[in-house]
């Protein structure tokens, strides 16, 4: 049984059909890299994977869970999927450690103790162990998507959806991000990845799927595609970024 | 000749207004705010109806005169059975008037929040009360809390006009002085002056509550 299941779903804005019937199952502990141009769908598609999008046709279930918009059905499925954005979205008035208790303390109703320590322990893994004091506005764009790394860790999902989260950052601060990255798929964590770094996609995922039109184009092993793409889209995509 | 001390033998008149403005201000500027939050949220996030009937009101108060409400409250409701007194009257009248357009300036407020804001409340299993309370509303109120000061202290100068209701204000103070002792430029003058100090002293605390509450960016 996959973590992850999506059958046949569609998702219209209005009249414009984004996503058009895509099916897509992962495994627990599998790193997925979602590629494509923009407006493919990519981002749509990881962002109905939680429920922060609707889709009109087909299903999606996480962990065995139903994916809908409801809000109860939404905060369910909060506790199994983690989400990362490219704009970080660190609550600002919040110290670094405020941001990462907040949810374990108010939704999993920890003690502030115990959701101290977690904070402590994943601000470690991200390698920020000495920012728990600090103000988001004060650390860089990298510091911040580690924070934010950290606070979705602290809720201890099943899988990490990650939509474009170098984009946003200075090309010296992506390395940073995709070690943490790279330690998490090491130890196990299942990842889906919305991107653009190709060769992380290449070097650390298991299975890339190349979106084109809505659709899900090509798929497979991820250093097959990119070595072999069987679709001129893929060919051109692949060429074109690399 | 200019006789400033004609006002001393009043000293203590003038002092009884001061604190009944005082007091009619504090008490209106924490339930207006108070009032104003709770509109805000739910001209913004509420229900279509509740959304119109807090805009309606909104409205409604924004584009009448002050003194209006101010003698519709005290005057006008008595006859459908509302008897208040002066300072009752007043007081309402003020809350109702701020609560009305503090509530326009701390929607845009939470208007201006990020959607990735609610998003990463979302995402973190928070309910939309607790991403409400625990997430957007401070920086929301930051962004406006210059506007909000200010309107805060227009109210309270607007107080002024309670005077018409025989609330016996700073104001009321000023008239009733310079009737007996026929100084109003006296006594006009340093009323005007009380006013700015008590404008001052309002901004200064707005500050300082600003500071506790927005401590993050005192971080810099």
């Amino acid at each position: 049984m996959s973590l992850v299941n999506i059958h046949e779903v569609h998702k219209y804005y209005g009249d414009l059909h984004v996503l058009k019937g895509i099916n897509l199952n992962i495994k627990a502990g599998e790193v997925i890299s979602i590629i494509g141009r923009s407006g493919s769908g990519k981002s749509t598609l990881l962002r109905c994977m939680n429920g922060l999008e609707k889709y009109q046709k087909g299903g999606i279930t996480v962990d065995g869970k139903e994916v809908t918009t409801e809000e109860i059905q939404v905060r369910i499925l909060a506790r199994s999927v983690g989400m990362i954005f490219q704009s970080f979205n660190l609550f600002p008035h919040l110290t670094v450690g405020e941001n990462i208790m907040l949810a374990p303390t108010i939704v999993l109703k920890k003690s502030k103790q115990e959701a101290q320590e977690t904070a402590k322990a994943m601000l470690d893994k991200v390698g920020l162990a000495d920012k728990f004091d600090s103000f988001p506005e004060k650390l860089s764009g990298g510091q911040q998507q580690r924070v934010a790394i950290a606070r979705a860790l602290a809720m201890n999902p099943k899988v990490l959806l990650c939509d474009e989260i170098t984009s946003a950052l200075d090309p010296e601060l992506v390395g940073d991000v995709l070690k943490v990255l790279e330690q998490l798929a090491k130890e196990g964590m299942t990842l889906v990845l919305v991107t653009h770094e190709m060769n992380f996609a290449r070097d650390v995922g298991d299975r890339v799927v190349f979106m084109h039109q809505g659709k899900v184009w090509e798929e497979g092993p991820a250093k097959e595609v990119f070595a072999n793409p069987q679709t001129d889209e893929l060919k051109n995509f692949v060429n074109s970024v690399l | 000749m200019l006789d400033f001390a004609a006002l001393l033998p009043y000293s203590h008149v003038f002092i009884h207004g001061l604190i009944t403005t005082v007091e009619i201000s504090l008490l209106a500027t924490v339930l207006g705010l108070v009032l104003g939050v709770t509109f805000a949220v739910a001209r913004q996030y509420g229900a279509t109806w509740l959304s119109r009937v807090v805009n309606v009101y909104v409205e409604l108060i924004r584009n009448t005169p002050f003194i209006v409400q101010l003698f519709f409250i005290f005057f006008g409701l008595p006859s459908i059975g509302f008897k208040l007194s002066a300072w009752e009257a007043g007081t309402i009248a003020m809350v109702v008037n701020l609560a009305a357009y503090s509530t326009e300036i701390i929607r845009a407020g939470l208007a201006s929040t990020p959607k990735g804001q609610w998003e990463a409340g979302k995402v973190l299993g928070l309910s939309f009360k607790q991403t409400l309370f625990r997430v957007v509303i401070i920086p929301a109120i930051e962004k406006i809390y210059p506007a909000l000061t200010s309107q805060c202290i227009i109210v309270m100068l607007g107080s002024a006009v309670l005077s018409q209701i025989s609330v016996q204000d700073l104001t009321y103070a000023a008239n009733f002085v310079q009737s007996r002792n026929f100084r109003s430029f006296e006594s006009y003058l340093v009323t005007a002056f009380l006013y700015l100090f008590l404008a001052i002293l309002m901004r200064k605390a707005f500050n300082l509550i600003g500071k506790r509450l927005f401590s993050y960016r005192a971080e810099r």
